[in-house]
């Protein structure tokens, strides 16, 4: 005896069909982009990922391939972001170190008011460049969940080393130490 | 000469006065937070309650109120800050136009299509569906084995 589906049942059972469709892919979607982290544990360095945002202070853009030939240490924060705030005085002085040796701090205010930003700058008396990234839109392509991060950038161009949240003093002496004598 | 320009410019300061204080403030935090999002949190801004971009985002609203600005040039400045996706209502970009309300009428537009669309599919689909011959013949053997048994048992 042959049994014919009726229309409800069969709409019932793919309205279910794509909700689920669509968790799933919601789920993936929102699944951070740990690239890095893969190839660091594999011990390669990957590329990273290209970067070119207006400078904070309003004046002219600048990208990651305009620092090609030093190491860079590539922080995102926020004004508001309470972390940061401790980091901040750290990360200067060891601008001022790499500076010698070839190397500099670039900070990328993300997801902050300017004016907010440019505050927190003076309070702290920060001197290492800043870009901003108003929209966040570097989150994606950096895996960027919270504030701060930190990427290290040897002088060509890879993603040596990463730090999810506030860096310390030793963080930077056992990963950025060693690339500024490296030679590209 | 110079006293009556001198009334008249003091009676103008006394009337534009409380024409300004009325006209300022001209929106409040609430009236903005809920068509407003926390970029940071992905919600809503008057739903991210303890998060500090949205203190912080709210307090930069709090700032652009006490400037005199009107609803739609903080959204605008926020846009500015954060980008278009800061604009939680959908096609809102910062101004009142007929976008704003083309894209709710349009999608339920297509929603009142798609179900009349369904509807008629049913009907026409049931009104086709008659009894199939091979059934029909079916069940009159079924009645015709039905009867033979009854009457080899005898009931």
């Amino acid at each position: 005896m042959r049994r014919v589906l009726r229309p409800v049942p069969i709409a019932v059972i793919c309205a279910v069909l794509a909700l689920v469709a669509l968790l799933a892919y919601g789920l993936a979607a929102n699944e951070p982009n740990r690239d890095v982290e893969g190839a660091l544990s594999r011990g390669t360095r990957e590329p990273a990922p290209a970067l070119e945002l207006p400078r904070l202070s309003g004046v002219g853009t600048e990208s990651l391939e305009d620092y090609r030939g030093r190491v860079v240490v590539l922080n995102f924060w926020a004004s508001w972001c309470k972390p940061c705030r401790e980091e901040s005085p750290l990360l200067d002085r060891w601008h001022e170190r790499m500076k010698r040796g070839g190397g500099t701090v670039l900070g990328v205010d993300a997801l902050d008011v300017t004016a907010d930003a440019r505050d927190f700058i003076r309070e702290y008396e920060l001197s290492y460049p800043m870009l901003r990234d108003g929209e966040g839109e570097s989150r994606e392509s950096f895996g960027i969940v919270g504030f701060p991060e930190t990427f290290v950038i040897d002088r060509r161009g890879r993603i040596a080393a990463v730090r999810r949240g506030p860096v310390d003093d030793a963080f930077m002496r056992s990963q950025v130490a060693p690339l500024l004598k490296e030679r590209s | 000469m110079k006293r009556p320009a001198a009334l008249i410019a003091v009676a103008a300061a006394l009337l534009a006065t409380p024409a300004a204080a009325a006209q300022c403030p001209q929106t409040s935090l609430g009236d903005i937070e809920d068509e407003v999002m926390c970029p940071v949190c992905g919600t809503p801004l008057g739903l991210a309650t303890d998060a500090p971009q949205a203190e912080r985002e709210r307090a930069y609203i709090e700032r652009l109120i006490a400037d005199c600005r009107s609803k739609d040039e903080i959204k605008q400045a926020l846009a500015a800050q954060f980008g278009d996706a800061v604009l939680a209502l959908p096609g809102d970009a910062g101004d009142d136009d007929l976008s704003d309300v083309l894209v709710y009428v349009i999608p339920a537009l297509g929603i009142v299509l798609a179900a009349a669309g369904i509807a008629f599919a049913v009907v026409r689909w049931r009104g086709t569906r008659g009894p199939r011959a091979g059934e029909a013949s079916g069940a009159a053997a079924a009645e015709r084995r039905l009867d033979s048994d009854m009457e080899r048992y005898e009931l």
